[in-house]
Formats: structure tokens, sequence, C-alpha cells
């Protein structure tokens, strides 16, 4: 881990969660772009981009694989800053507030808020739901019961449609809220970014340096 | 067969037995689905086995193999007995009327003559009564206890439905159903066909069970009308041709017969084949025997056949005993024959008892192969593992091999089983070295004749005089063996009526056996085929399908021995007095003046009905024969024999006399019956057949072909499969006393277990076309299973009914 | 196969009707296969085989008549035997169906395919592949009610059988039903097979089967293969056959409203984000963030 902390800047992410979270980012924008394209025919040019149909065929699958790893890596380092906690029910009846931009109302927020939280359990259950129904379509390597692969068929769609509109909204809220992306870039964020929008991280984070 | 394929559609009823048409027969088998769909017909199929045809038939009866007698003469028994016969038909064109010697006798199991030692017959007894004036005496009334019709009644009385059940294990109820079913055809309106094949064939009593079902087919009037007759169902595309050509070891061409060592004198061979009529104003029309034999004989040897030298009657072998193929390799395996030619034939899978056909070959000091695939026989000194387990260091025989054409690859015509013969036309160019077999023949006669020619020898005349007037000796064209073997006038012919008229120039192609003569003027190579090539050209390959009666008499596509007649015995389709039995199917009748309709008469085309001139002009009575006199070997009634395998210890119609177990005129060589198997060694009852999707050892050569049959199996019933803790798909032995193979096991509901006099019987399948050459899947010779005996009359194997034991592996 | 001149009045994987200005106003074709007919001779394998320059391995015997033991990209047609003990006769019988594409109205594999033209059916009705546009996915088999197409293991294409779509094209009739002995497989108008059919029933009623009639099922809107079977009200007993087949909900629900209602979701989700920031802006984090931030530390620290 290198501490890249410039003064006036928190460590959100290391280097290696930076890298790893754009190898998932940019497997998932393969793996929708290509999946979109065998979803929907008026979305089939698509295919161009990966060399055609068979090769969109071919290569869906196996980035699937990649994006799968690669996120279970993500997930296995963040999944204890995602776990739901009491005043995280609280966020969530406000979540009128949330949209309305109104911090100031909501109860503090740690690492992540509930909304980041939930996406981040979705994510894991999609994740899930299309690995398997992935596999069981893959009929170059797995041949199943015909009921199961239409069931998979849909199963997959419907987890990759939801993923989908989930990740536009993290990608939304990224975009949303400022200083945000830099996170992700660069692995910090301004201590105003931290106290606004995570205090109780902040707080965390300024007690830990403290000692 | 007595009809053809296309009429089967007239058919009311078809029964298959002792045959599987729909598997081995499946284009020809159409013609059953035109009769079903286009003419009510119902199908019956009695068979071991649930089959393709049982799978659209009507109703199935199972039968234990080799039986069909026991079935077929409790038929008659029953027609009998209920009087369901068509009367006017059997009173008039069968011997029912006729009356038998005092001396015959038949009782448990044996006729009158029975000669253990020789196991063979003085038929003496085996005839009719004559009259003072010479002729057969007959009683119209059937009155008379000696007569046909009583004799008849008696030998079947024994056959009862009880007995069938007892002997065949059909279901009582099944076999009263088809009884019935099949009686209904008694009526002059209605016509059943038989079709049978091997499965009848095939048996030591083979030749006896096929008489059987004529005589049912004669009882109800089916026979000479459309929709009826006995048919044959010939397995190879040629194989009426062979046996028309008399490629059979005691035959001459067109049924003729090979002369025997006692009849070293012409007149005597003439006298004892054209037969003097037996009742008064018969044909008798084996009378043109001599007409037959002069123009064959002229056909040979041209030239060097004169009157004189009784038309080269001494050329002509005469046998001391018939040399079939089991005869072949018997000698073979004594070592009395020592090179043998192997001609479009590959007995080392074909013929019974593997282990003995390799032996046989082995002392061979020479072996000629001439095929179009290598032949199982061609490698049989090789070893393939325990399919062909052969010390070939041991086996000093010298193969050669000749690739011939393929049917594809030549011209020429092939003769169906309706009697057609049908011209084609080469499809491809032969590969490689290949050359047809008139070629190769062509060449072995030549050298033969040049060195005959140089060092003479003890009789080279046969050979040196042989006809040989082709453009080019080395390679006979089709189109002249076949003009050849239709015929020519030798001189100018004039009309016997006016004999300043020329009816046929010299040279001039004949138009039919009616034209030969018997002062040499005449050449046919082959007077039932005579007319094939007539003076209008080569009719075999005509192709106007027009059929305008409606029933199928397409007479002008291809030409149909005899005389182009689609139907035999036709004038058995008219009663006495000429009119169709049934005018819905006229084939001919009688307009007043002639014979005339949708065939051509199988009769004198001017007779009138009214001179009572009988229907079966081949046979010196006239009519048909139930009574078949000494024709037969086992005697003048077929008699049931268990096959030479067994499941029984006696013969449930004679359990009294042993020696009646098995078919006591069936030829056994020495040796041969040591390797027979009992029941309690080898409990289960196996019977070959074919598949489909094979042709006899070619397809497997052929990757189609074994796409869609790729691997050796036997059927087994569930029930014995469930004995023996078998599973499907598992891989079984079974053997006999002679061998053994090994295949995967097809577990099938279609065979049943049989109760035969008490006793659980059960009945194992064994299709054959595998062996180790090929693109299918390697397998063994059936024929390893299958015993060294044939039909005591034709001596064909029998491969129907054998002992095996089947075990897992 | 490849591309004819058919009028193709459906594509795979396209969102606007095709030319469909010229009907099939002689009628649309089927194929009528009559399994009390048929004898299962395979005659119409081979010559599948034959025609279509097809040749599939040489397998093994697996206890059946079944051979090849599966359809495949090499197989297209294939006998199915089944051995039926008839409970109501007493009577064993040998049930013998020829399997293949049945050339649905409603073809299931033109419905799941994704690529654009891989899988067309005509105007007469035949569904043909056509594989130079085929990807491997293999949605035309979770879209098949019938269990018809294969992919190739040599080069990953969907197969099955194309009704002789070239032969038909130029007036002839598919190989199988050219070459079937017993004429139990006939080839004609939609119309003139339903009314051969009715007469081959109407013989069959005679026969004892009351049960007799067509498959010609109406899940799929009918086919251009159709069955006559002893036993219509059972047709599983022939190895299978379903009895109402339908292309299966699931693949309607993932072909069929999931499509347009999917990429609305993913628009409007979009399209809900533009808007709020639209309205809202961005939440940036001002001085005052900064300021607050600065004195928390230092209180702290």
């Amino acid at each position: 881990m290198t501490d890249e902390r410039k003064p006036g800047e928190i460590v959100r992410y290391d280097s290696g969660t930076r890298i790893n979270h754009w190898i998932v980012a940019i497997c998932f924008v393969l793996l929708a772009l290509s999946g979109m394209a065998l979803f929907h025919p008026a979305l089939f040019w698509l295919t161009n981009l990966f060399g055609g149909g068979p090769w969109t065929r071919i290569l869906h699958p196996f980035v699937g694989i990649v994006w799968a790893v690669a996120f279970l890596l993500l997930a296995a380092k963040l999944w204890r800053d995602n776990l739901l906690q009491a005043r995280d029910r609280q966020w969530l009846r406000q979540i009128g507030d949330v949209i309305d931009d109104r911090e100031d109302r909501l109860p503090e927020v740690g690492r992540y808020n509930a909304g980041q939280k939930l996406l981040f359990w979705l994510i894991v259950l999609c994740l899930a739901g299309l690995v398997v129904t992935g596999l069981g379509m893959w009929r170059a390597y797995f041949t199943l019961p015909v009921g199961l692969v239409r069931l998979a068929s849909v199963v997959h769609a419907v987890c990759a449609l939801v993923l989908v509109c989930a990740i536009i909204v993290h990608v939304y809220a990224a975009i949303w809220v400022k200083g945000s992306v830099r996170a992700m870039t660069r692995g910090t964020v301004s201590y105003g970014w931290a106290w606004k929008h995570h205090r109780a991280w902040f707080r965390d984070v300024i007690g830990g340096q403290r000692k | 067969m007595t009809n053809h394929w296309v009429d089967i559609k007239n058919a009311d009823l078809v029964l298959i037995m002792g045959g599987n048409a729909a598997e081995a027969h499946p284009c020809g088998f159409k013609w059953v689905t035109e009769a079903k769909a286009h003419n009510k017909a119902k199908l019956i199929v009695v068979d071991p086995r649930f089959t393709r045809s049982a799978s659209v038939a009507d109703v199935y009866a199972p039968i234990r193999t080799g039986t069909d007698i026991v079935f077929l003469g409790g038929l008659i028994n029953y027609l009998l007995a209920n009087d369901r016969i068509q009367r006017d038909y059997v009173v008039n064109y069968t011997d029912l009327s006729f009356i038998v010697k005092d001396e015959f006798a038949f009782a448990d199991g044996l006729y009158s003559g029975y000669d253990a030692d020789k196991r063979s017959y003085d038929k003496s007894s085996w005839d009719y009564a004559r009259g003072d004036d010479g002729y057969v005496r007959t009683d119209p009334t059937l009155g008379d206890p000696r007569c046909v019709y009583n004799l008849l009644k008696e030998h079947y009385a024994r056959y009862t439905p009880e007995m069938v059940e007892r002997v065949c294990g059909t279901p009582k109820d099944k076999v009263l159903q088809i009884w019935d079913m099949i009686a209904s055809t008694a009526t002059p309106d209605r016509a059943m066909t038989i079709m049978y094949a091997l499965g009848w064939t095939q048996h030591s009593i083979g030749s006896q069970m096929i008489r059987t079902g004529a005589m049912v087919q004669l009882l109800l009037g089916n026979i000479g009308v459309a929709g009826g007759g006995m048919n044959a169902l010939r397995g190879h595309s040629n194989i009426q041709g062979l046996t028309d050509l008399g490629l059979m070891s005691n035959l001459l061409t067109g049924y003729m017969t090979l002369p025997d060592e006692k009849e070293q004198d012409f007149e005597g061979y003439i006298g004892a084949r054209a037969q003097k009529p037996l009742r008064p104003n018969q044909l008798s029309y084996w009378q043109n025997y001599r007409k037959f034999f002069v123009s064959f004989m002229k056909s040979w040897w041209g030239d060097a056949a004169t009157a004189e030298n009784h038309w080269a009657y001494d050329y002509l072998p005469k046998l001391d005993k018939p040399y079939d193929m089991l005869q072949a390799y018997e000698l073979m395996n004594q070592g009395r024959m020592n090179g043998y030619i192997c001609q479009g034939f590959n007995p080392l899978a074909a013929a019974p008892n593997k282990a003995k056909l390799g032996a046989s070959f082995s002392k061979l000091k020479y072996l000629v192969i001439m095929d179009p695939l290598a032949t199982e026989t061609s490698e049989f000194w090789k070893n393939h593992g325990a399919l062909n387990d052969v010390d070939s260091s041991a086996i000093q025989t010298e193969v050669f091999r000749l690739p011939t054409t393929c049917f594809a690859e030549e011209n020429g015509s092939l003769t169906n089983s309706s009697r057609w013969l049908q011209w084609h036309w080469k499809g491809a160019e032969p590969p490689g070295e290949a050359r047809s077999d008139l070629e190769i023949m062509a060449g072995l006669f030549l050298r033969l004749r040049e060195r005959y020619r140089k060092d003479g020898g003890a009789f080279p005349d046969p050979v040196v005089d042989l006809t040989w007037q082709y453009a080019q000796p080395h390679s006979p064209a089709p189109e002249e063996l076949a003009r050849e073997y239709s015929g020519s006038a030798l001189k100018d012919l004039p009309d016997p009526k006016d004999p300043a008229k020329i009816v046929r120039k010299a040279g001039e192609q004949l138009a039919g056996f009616a034209e030969l003569r018997d002062d040499g003027s005449t050449a046919s190579g082959c007077w039932i085929f005579c007319g094939a090539w007539g003076p209008t050209g080569n009719l075999m390959a005509r192709r106007d399908n027009a059929d305008p009666t409606g029933i199928g008499q397409t007479v002008n596509w291809a030409w149909a021995w005899p005389a182009n007649r689609r139907v035999l015995y036709n004038r058995a389709s008219c009663d006495p007095h000429g009119k169709p039995w049934n005018p819905g199917r006229k084939l001919i009748g009688w307009n007043g003046s002639a014979w005339v309709g949708a065939d051509i008469p199988d009769f004198k085309a001017d007779e009138n009905p009214d001179n009572g001139m009988g229907p079966f002009i081949m046979n010196p009575e006239g009519v048909a024969r139930f009574f078949a006199r000494g024709n037969m070997a086992e005697g003048p009634f077929p008699e049931h024999y268990e096959p030479f395998e067994t499941p029984l210890a006696t013969n449930p119609l004679s359990p009294n006399q042993p020696q009646a177990l098995n078919n006591p005129a069936a030829r056994v060589f020495a040796g041969d019956r040591e390797a027979f198997g009992k029941a309690d060694e080898f409990p289960h009852v196996a019977t070959t057949y074919r598949l489909t999707e094979h042709f006899h050892y070619w397809t497997k050569h052929v990757r189609l072909n074994a796409i869609v049959q790729p691997e050796q199996f036997v059927e087994i019933g569930a029930a014995l499969a469930d004995e023996l803790g078998i599973g499907n798909g598992s891989r079984v032995r079974v053997s006999s006393k002679r061998g053994h193979i090994e295949a995967v096991a097809m577990v099938t509901k279609r065979i049943k277990p049989l109760t035969i006099e008490g006793r659980t019987v059960h009945q194992v399948g064994v299709p054959i076309h595998w062996g180790f050459l090929g693109v299918a899947k390697p397998g063994y010779l059936a024929n390893t299973l299958t015993p060294f005996v044939g039909d005591g009359n034709t001596q064909t194997p029998e491969f129907k009914s054998f002992l095996v034991k089947v075990e897992r592996v | 196969m490849a591309l004819q001149s058919l009028d193709i009045v459906r594509r795979s994987a396209t969102t606007l009707p095709e030319p469909q200005a010229r009907g099939a106003h002689t009628g649309q074709v089927a194929k009528l296969i009559d399994v009390t007919k048929c004898i299962g001779c395979k005659a119409c394998q081979v010559a599948c085989m034959e025609w279509n320059d097809l040749r599939d391995e040489v397998g093994t015997c697996t206890g059946h008549y079944d051979n090849p033991a599966d359809l495949s990209d090499q197989s297209w047609t294939l006998m199915r035997f089944a051995e039926y003990e008839n409970p109501d006769s007493g009577n064993l019988e040998w049930l013998i169906r020829k399997d293949g594409c049945m050339h649905c109205a409603d073809p299931g594999c033109l419905k799941a395919c994704p690529s654009p033209g891989a899988i067309v059916q005509y105007a007469n009705g035949i569904v043909d592949f056509h594989e130079e546009n085929c990807i491997g996915c293999g949605y035309c088999i979770t879209g098949c009610p019938f269990n018809i197409p294969r992919i190739s293991k040599k080069d990953s294409k969907a197969y099955k059988c194309t009704l002789c779509s070239d032969r038909v094209g130029v007036g002839l009739e598919p190989a199988c039903v050219k070459t079937c002995p017993t004429g139990a497989i006939v080839f004609g108008t939609k119309d003139d097979m339903r009314q051969h059919a009715a007469e081959r029933i109407d013989d069959l009623k005679s026969r004892g089967f009351d049960k007799a009639g067509l498959y010609d099922p109406a899940g799929v809107g009918g086919t251009h293969v159709m069955y006559v079977l002893h036993h219509a009200d059972q047709p599983s007993l022939y190895s299978g056959l379903p009895k109402e087949p339908t292309i299966s909900p699931a693949v309607r629900l993932w072909k069929g409203i999931a499509k347009p209602l999917g990429l609305f979701a993913m628009a409007a989700t979009a399209a809900v984000g533009f808007l709020h920031y639209l309205r809202k802006g961005p939440s940036e984090t001002d001085e005052r963030d900064e300021e607050a931030a600065r004195r928390e530390l230092e209180k702290t620290s």
C-alpha cells in the first residue's frame, strides 16, 4: 500500500483497489455492450466493436469470467465496509433528502452510505446470478437441460438489466457528487469531501491519524 | 413370384410369413402399403420376432422358428374341416379328385418307402393310380377314400389348433383369428397374397414350408388371380436371374436339369422330362422340352451340336450327386476339391459353420476371388484377432483377388422377383484395374481353350467347340449375351402351316419360345428368356408404365419371363368356362374365340375352355398338385419335422418315431451331426436375419450404411435378459456347438418367450451383416453359429433355426 | 443453406417486417409423415445425408435401432423407435417416428436467435438456417420446443433440416420424400397434406385406431412438417413428441417484452439521472465544507 496523500487530502482507495475497480469497470462495459448486442436486435451492430457476431459470442463469457474474478477480489476488500448498520436505515428513510441534495439533514455516513452499500450487495447478487446462469448458457462448454437454459436465459437478462441500471446510478452518482471520481482515479478525496459526504468515516480517519 | 410386385396392391389380405418384407424389401413393400391404403387390405405377419413388417401389420402373431408347417398344416385342416375352400376352383383346378396308389402310406411321420440308412425314400408308391386308359383315375365327387382330398384331410387332421399352440407357441386365439381372416379369401371376390423369403427357404424343411403355403393358396383359389399368388421375395437384385440362367449345380438354363449319371441315353433323358399328359386333353407343356433343349445345345455348341451326336448330349456332365455349396465345402474339407473360383460370393460369411469353412478353404491349393470388395473369404487366412483367429503360417492356400466391376459399372439386365428382366445402363466407369466378370471369365476361357487346342487331353471337345462368336472374344458385350440367351433362327424358318412362307430369316432374333424347334434350326441360350431381345429389339429396355386397366399390368415395362407374362397360371383367374372369378380384377378371359385381357394368357391362346384343358399347363396333370408325387424328397404332403437343432426331444406330431424328429430325407455329412448342439447345453433358440440398413456383407463397406447401423448386436427378449441379468446395450456372448460370437445386447419387448410343450422357450435374434472387414464396427461373422445342414431338396442351409446359449460377458 | 431466390417473410433479430407484398398464394408447403405407414427403413436418413453432403460418425449400437443415437450437425433427421404395449388392445406396437425440424409457423428458434438473418422463414413456410449469419450462441436450441437444432463441433454453427429449401425452391420435393419407399412421407401444399391426412385417419379409424389424428400443433401456429399418428391423443408415446408444444414462456418473456422493457429501463435510468442533474446540479464540496473539516481536524488534534 502506498500512501499518496498530499496535504489536505485523505486516501480513499489505494492503487491496487483502483486498478481492480477499473478492470471491473472496463469488463463491465464490454459485457454490457456485447450483452446488449445479443439482447436486442436494434443493438446487434454493437457486435462490430468486438469483431462481429461470432467473436462477440466467443468473447462475452471469457470477459465475464475476468469480470467476476476481478469483482470478487474487489469485494473481498470492501465487503466489511458495506455491511449494513442501524444508521443506514435512517438514511434510507430519508431518501427524499438524498435526492434533494439535502445532505445536512441526513444522519452521518461512514465510509459508504446506505445507497452505496445496497448497490454493492446488488452487484454481488447480480454477479452471482449472471455467473451461474451465464455458465449454463455457455454452450461451448456446458450442456444443461433445455428448461434450465431457458430459465437461465431469462434470469441472465434480468440480472444484467438490473445491473446495468444500477451501474448507471453508480456512475451518475459519481458524476453528480463532485470530487468522487478523483477517489477512483487519484485515490484521494479532500477533507471537505469526506467531511461532507462521509463524516463518520472522516472522523474515523482523522481519529486514526491522531493516534 | 407367381405374381409381381405391383400386383400386391390388388390383394385384399397380405400374409407375410417366412419373410420380413418391410425389412428386407422396403421398396417392394410399398405395394403392401398401397393395398392397405387403397384396397382396404389387411396385413398379417407371423414371425418369431415382432418385425418392421409387424410394426405396420393389422395382426401379428409370434411363432417358434421352424414350425411353419404346423401353423399352415393346421390352417389346411381348418379350411377343410370348416369347408372354407373355393370349391369350384379346387375341384376343377387341382388334383383333389385324383386317386392315389394303394401302396402309398404314411405312418408315424414317415412315408412309405423309407430307407433309414440312405436317408432317402423309394418313391415308387408316391403316385396316382392309373386307369385302363393309362390316365390317372379320378373321383370328381371326392368320395373315394384314396382320393387326394381325403388323404389330405386325413393327413392334416392331426394339425389341430391345440397342436399349433403346443408346437408353434402361437396363442390359440391369435391362431384362430388369423385363420378366420385367411379363410375369408376363399370367395372368388377376395384374394390373399403370401409374401415369403429366406424365413421359409432357410430351413431343413424349407421347400415343404413353401409347398404348404402354396397348398393353402390353392384351397382358397388364390393362385393365378390378381392380388394372389405365392410370392418369393428374392434377396439379391438378380438372384432370380441366377436361378433362371441355371447357375445351380444341377440345372441348365430355364429350369431344365442336368442329366444324372444313369441318364447316358439322350432319348431317355428327354423322355423323362417331356412328360405325356396324365389326363385327357391336357397340354403338358414340358412336352416341348426337346425344342428348348436342342435350341440350348445349339446356342452353346453351334455347328458341333448335330442330330447325329444328339446335339452334343455327351458334352454335358452327368451328375453322380448334387454339387451344391454344402457338398463343395464338404469335398474341400475332405481334401477332394482343391481349387475354388469364388465369383461374387463371400462363402466364409454366407455358408454355414464358419469354422468348417475356414478349415475347408485352408485345404485348397488355390482360391480365386472375383469381387468388387475385399471379402472376408479373401482374407480367411489372415488373423483378425478374436474375429478370425487363425494361424496364417499354417495355411498354404494361394489366394488371388480379382477386382470386378459393380452392377452400376456395366450394362446388363437384372431379373427381379417379379421375373422382370430390366435392362440397365452403366452409370460409372469401374475404378482402377477392375474388370467385368465377363472379361475375367472370357480371359480364363480363352486360355483354357488354347491349352486344350494345343495339348488335347482326354476330352477337349466341349471346351474347344464351345460357341464364342463375340466381336471382342476377350470381352463379350452384355448385349451380345442377351441376344444369345434370347435366341435366333439359325436357318430360314418356314411356317409349319405353309412351308412356302418364311416366318424368320436366318440370323433373325426370335419372338418367343413358341418359335423354338427341335431340328437344330433355332438357338436359344435360355428358353424362358426367348423373346426378351426379339425381332423388334431389346424389350427389357422398355420403360412404358402405362397401366390401362388400373390393376398394375404394365406389360410394356421391361419384359417378364415367360413370354412377357406377368401373372403365372392366370388361366386359373377364370372359372371353368373362361369368365373371370372376379370381374373387377380381370387378368384374362375367354371371348368366344380367344383368351384376351390385361395379361398374356398362361394357356393355349385359342383353346376353348369347354374342352376341359386345365390351367396348370406345365404339369402333366393339367391341374395343380396337392400330392407332390415324387417331386419332393420328404414326401408328397408336407409334414412337420423339427429343425436339426431343436429344443424338443421328440417331434410332437410323431412322438414315437425318433427318425421323424428331423427331416428324415435331409443330407447330413459325417461329422456334422456331432457338431449339432442339444437343448440341455444350448437352451435358447436362435435365428439369423437381415436388417434394412444393410445388404449382406457388402454395405458394411459403405459409410452411409455403417452410419445408420454401425455395430453388431443380437436381439434378446426382455424376459430372457431379466433371467440372465443382461442389460440393454451391454455385451453378450452367444455360443453354439460350433463357436461363439460377442455382440451388443438389444433387449426388446419384440421377442416374447413362447410356451412350447409346456416349457418356456426363448428365441434370440442374430442379425448377419458384420464381419472383420469394412468401415462399420468390426464384428463376428454370424455363421460362426449356424449348423452345416440344408433343406432336403435345395440344400439351402438351415440358417433360421438352431440352438445357442446366451451369456453375459 | 445458402441464399436462394425464396421469398423471406421473417428474419431473425430484426425489428421491422420483411418485404411481404408477394405472398404464397398457391399455398404454403408441408411435409406429411405418416407414422403409421413408416417401416423405419432409414432411407430418408441416407437420402438426407446424400443430398446435403453430410456424413456422421460411424457410431456404436446402444441397444436401440436409433442410429446415429441423436440428431447432430451431420444428422438432420433420425428415426426414433419406441416399443409400446397398448394396454387397451394388449398388443405390442413399435412406434417409429422420423424426427427432425417441424418448421413451425411460429418458430421458437427464429424468435430466440440474436443474429439478424441467421434464421429465416420463407413465404412457403420453410424455416431455414443461414449458417453464414450464425454466431453459434445456441439460442435457437433454447427457443426450439422440439429439441432440434444442433451446434456443430466443427464450426460452431447451428444446423438442422432445411426441408430441402434448395430443392423446394426449384420445384422438387425434399430428398427424404423422394426416397421414401412406402410413401409414408409425402409433400405438397399444406391444404393438400391435411386432406391426405384426413383420408389416412379415416383408414386408421376403420382399423381400430379411434384416436388416430393429425399432429399439427396449434401452440406453435401449426407446423410445416406434420405427422399422422395412431395415437394422436398421446404424442409422447412417439419417443417424446411433445403434446402441446409452445415456445417456452421463459423464451417468450426473454425475447418478447423483456427486450423493449429492458431498453426502456436503462434509458429511463439514464434519463432520470440526467434530469436530476439538470434540476439539482452537481453536489459540490465548497470552501465551507473544507473549513468545517479543518476546524474539526484542529479540534481533535
